[in-house]
């Protein structure tokens, strides 16, 4: 497989009163070409604004440092600017922002929207792009596409809006998508429906998905990989299968643990105590240690990344220093 | 839409009928009598008192001369100027509309096009020393009464720099037969400094308001989202920024209008145009009331008018509303 | 309310504001005892001096110090604006406080009544009122610009009261059989005492405006006294041969205004920053 979309080191700033807080500090991870990768995490983890880095999106006065690294195939993202970086929002990266009703502009019709970004990237007359528009509700399978060219957002219900943002999404036909939260919003039935679509769609279009959520339970069956955020860094990846099935940092094991399971011995839920500490004061060391239930004294100092099984691999001092 | 319309309209006469008998209550409340002035400068045998109450209507009960009064308002009869030869106010009123109007007019123009570019640039360069600088004089502006400004700028470009005059519309050479664009060639000059006046004076509430509403849009998701679909900046200020910007400005259109009204009050009185803020101020020193209420009821109308439009722009630009 | 003087402190506007207002409200009240006597005797023979070591300002066209004049007519301002203010915030947050709680006709007849008198300009309410009286004393003056004042601060109370009402900690309070009296004043009141306190500061600027535009038309404070707007109307026909003595009220004006707004402004900000 050849890789789509490849980040290393990528860190966002923001100055602080005191200190300069590092929401997203030394994110590494690769996209291959027509997979789907799991960024998944709680909130406060840095995943969003991981997403919005690899548009160059940051709000300001976010900054990604200039030792980031973001490649799109032959591209160097972080040397772009204006009319070429616009060439590639939308165009070679799809983004579905987690507020589905906010990311859509209230005094427009969805074909307005739709032939904007068309036009945008395309070089189409008014009613070819219109025509476009329509097929590309009808394959996110929006029913009754034609009338619904005309309608505003405020008229369609939570799965609707949310399959609009995914066409809007497609229509510079981009060979990544970035879905953050797709599901969030909805309920468990349209959620279901939604995740099946994405799915679809990655496979009809050859298409390479990064899925970002924070419910892990939604991710088995349909990330190719997994890639587990805490505090502002990756830290375990693999493949979907045996993250679950041999998870190696006790970060991800306490994510596995808080899943209700429907097989297997009935046990208590587990939640992990406490909650992600803030990015202007970020603990020492591994940044899970204050909350691990196997701390050690080396946790204080930054683990390293160690082999968990092929192609997986953990930031953890447990294996350096387990019997 | 057609209903809602209906609705609105009904509810703006509703207003303006409340406004109405408040503004004509009040005047029977306070203590004071309109003639008791005229009866002051000229000494006046009680007889002729009495005959002037009568023809005010002033003998009758309150409620009898507030049915007189609404009737002849329906009738756009706004009574008679005490001061003025007992001229008919609406008289009045009319002739000195048209300066108004040009004035009010053009102060309006250039105060939304200044201001909401102003505003706007401001809300796209945050932070910059050149925004400090702008936010800093549109603040210092607002902290300026008309009527002084007008004065510093008359001494100023009139008196110190002789460059324009500093009162009245016309100038006294203008012959009264003369062609419309020599009229306008002489009433030009005679506008700049009012104009320029009222216009500074109201600049800083646009500007600030504009500033706030585009960098609260600016800041929305929906910005961001477009800026994801690879948009280019123009469309996003004005197809994304600017139109969610636009509700909150409409909604100011009724504090524009009685800002202008009263700016035009004092702008007028300073350069001695012949408009109906300068006929508001000389009915107040001479306490004609009949000329104060007629004024009073007129910018009332077109505030509760303003509103109603500003009202029906609003829905008609938001689709939100429309359906609601 | 610490807090929020804490970030309007550590705002370099908000903090020019205050210092301005504070330095302007101790020479209003430190000052007059130490300056010329304004009535002892005008002087129209030598009429108008321009500003010297004498008289810092200079003299206005009846030889008074407009020094002392701009001081003593500050005072007079600030004390119409404080007055009116207190008056009209009152009344407000009374009138919002009851429109929002009660809810139904009484709340619709308010705002009604309320959005008609909002469509009478507040100069031409106050023309209204005024014009009749042969002399306007200050106290009338007072209660005047306050009772036309109130109309924006109770529409304010009123949305945050609606807002307030729909929350958890106030329906939880009705539910526990809490008298209204003390649903309005302990758990309505403070929570809208952050918005008050900008629409106060901003009414203040409003009003020393609006006293001086009065004074200006000969409607406001009356002449001997001093006042801003008073002292530009009499300095108006010497423009040409004393532009100091219209030129120092109204950049008193300006200068009180400006830091006013100055504190309301970072006041607005530090609430939007803390919630």
């Amino acid at each position: 497989m050849t890789s789509v979309l490849e980040v290393r080191e990528l860190r966002v700033r923001f100055p602080g009163r005191a200190a300069p807080a590092w929401p997203v500090d030394g994110v590494d991870f690769t996209l291959e070409r027509g997979e789907m990768l799991a960024l998944v995490g709680e909130s406060g983890s840095g995943k969003s604004l991981t997403s919005l880095a690899l548009l160059r999106l940051v709000p300001a006065p976010g900054t990604i440092t200039s030792d980031s690294s973001i490649r799109l195939g032959e591209i160097d993202v972080m040397s772009l600017d204006g009319d070429a970086l616009r060439r590639i929002r939308g165009r070679r990266i799809g983004l579905v922002m987690q507020d589905a009703l906010g990311s859509l502009n209230p005094v427009l019709t969805i074909g307005d929207q739709l032939c904007e970004t068309i036009r945008t990237h395309f070089p189409l007359s008014r009613s070819a792009a219109r025509a476009r528009a329509e097929a590309l509700l009808a394959e996110v399978a929006l029913p009754d596409p034609a009338r619904r060219l005309t309608s505003y957002p405020h008229q369609l219900s939570g799965g609707q809006r949310q399959r609009v943002l995914l066409a809007l999404a497609l229509a510079g036909e981009p060979e990544v998508l970035i879905a953050d939260e797709p599901t969030s919003s909805l309920d468990v039935t349209v959620q279901a429906q939604i995740l099946a679509l994405i799915d679809h769609l990655r496979a009809s279009r050859g298409m390479a998905v990064l899925l970002i959520t924070h419910d892990l339970a939604i991710v088995a069956g349909r990330a190719d990989r997994v890639a587990v955020m805490y505090a502002g860094r990756i830290v375990e990846t693999g493949a979907t299968r045996t993250v679950f099935a041999t998870p190696g940092h006790p970060y991800t094991r306490g994510l596995l643990d808080s899943l209700p399971r429907l097989r297997g011995p009935v046990r208590l839920v587990e939640p992990i105590g406490g909650s992600v500490p803030s990015p202007d004061d970020w603990p020492a060391g591994c940044r899970f240690h204050p909350r691990c239930p196997r701390r050690m004294p080396a946790c204080t100092s930054q683990p390293p990344v160690v082999p968990v099984a092929p192609g997986h691999t953990m930031r953890c001092w447990l294996p350096r220093t387990a019997p | 839409m057609s209903g809602w319309l209906l609705r609105r309209s009904l509810q703006a006469v509703l207003t303006y009928f409340v406004a109405v008998s408040l503004i004509f209550f009040l005047m029977r409340l306070v203590p004071g009598d309109p003639l008791a002035r005229l009866s002051d400068d000229r000494p006046m045998p009680p007889e002729a008192i009495a005959a002037l109450r009568a023809r005010y209507g002033l003998d009758q009960p309150a409620t009898r001369q507030f049915l007189v009064f609404v009737t002849q308002l329906m009738r756009g009869d706004l009574g008679r100027s005490i001061e003025r030869g007992g001229l008919p106010v609406t008289a009045l009123v009319t002739e000195r509309l048209p300066a108004t109007l040009l004035l009010g007019g053009s102060a309006l123009l250039l105060n939304l096009t200044l201001g909401l570019w102003l505003g706007a640039w401001q809300a796209t360069h945050r932070g910059t020393r050149g925004e400090r600088a702008v936010g800093a004089i549109s603040l210092a502006l607002y902290a300026m009464p008309s009527f002084w400004l007008g004065l510093v700028l008359a001494w100023a470009f009139g008196i110190k720099l002789r460059w324009l005059p500093v009162a009245f519309m016309t100038s006294p050479w203008l012959r009264p037969g003369a062609s419309f664009a020599a009229r306008a060639m002489d009433v030009l000059p005679h506008l700049v400094l009012p104009v320029l006046t009222l216009t500074l004076v109201t600049l800083g509430a646009t500007a600030r308001y504009q500033r706030g509403a585009l960098t609260e849009a600016l800041a929305l998701v929906t910005v961001r989202a477009a800026r994801s679909r690879g948009l280019s900046e123009s469309v996003i200020r004005w197809r994304y920024a600017w139109r969610a910007a636009v509700g909150p400005m409409l909604a100011l259109f009724g504090l524009w209008l009685p800002m202008l009204v009263a700016g035009s009050v004092f702008v007028e009185t300073i350069f001695v145009w012949p408009g109906l803020g300068s006929l508001a101020a000389d009915a107040i020193a001479s306490r004609d009331y009949p000329v104060i209420m007629g004024t009073t009821l007129l910018v009332s109308a077109a505030v509760v008018g303003g509103n109603l439009l500003a009202d029906v722009l609003h829905r008609w630009l938001d689709p939100r509303l429309r359906d609601a | 309310m610490n807090e929020l003087g804490r970030r309007l402190w550590a705002d370099p506007a908000g903090r020019a504001g205050t210092v301005i207002l504070l330095l302007l409200i101790l020479a209003v009240i430190a000052l007059p005892p130490m300056l010329p006597d304004h009535r002892v005797q005008p002087d129209i023979v030598r009429g108008a001096q321009p500003p010297s070591a004498h008289h810092l300002l200079g003299t206005d066209n009846l030889n008074r110090d407009v020094f002392a004049r701009v001081v003593r007519g500050g005072q007079i301002s600030l004390l119409v604006a404080a007055g009116a203010v207190l008056m009209s915030v009152t009344l407000g947050t009374l009138v919002g406080l009851v429109a929002g709680y009660a809810g139904g006709w009484v709340d619709g007849v308010l705002m009604r009544l309320v959005d008609a008198t909002l469509a009478v300009p507040r100069l031409f309410l106050l023309l209204l009122l005024v014009a009749a009286l042969e002399h306007i004393p200050l106290g009338i003056l007072i209660l005047s610009i306050g009772a036309t004042g109130w109309l924006g601060t109770s529409r304010l109370v009123r949305a945050e009261v609606l807002r307030l009402k729909a929350l958890d900690f106030t329906r939880g309070a009705v539910a526990l059989g809490a008298r209204p009296s003390r649903v309005i004043f302990t758990h309505l009141l403070p929570n809208v005492t952050g918005p008050l306190a900008v629409a106060t500061t901003l009414a203040v600027g409003d009003v020393i405006l609006l006293e001086a535009g009065l004074s200006f038309l000969g409607l406001g404070v009356q002449p001997p006294t001093p006042s801003w707007g008073g002292m530009i109307l009499d300095a108006k026909p010497y423009i040409v041969s004393a532009p100091w003595s219209s030129l120092a009220p109204g950049a008193a004006i300006v200068l009180t205004v400006l830091a006013v707004n100055l504190v309301g402004d970072a006041l607005s900000h530090a609430q939007a920053e803390g919630g």
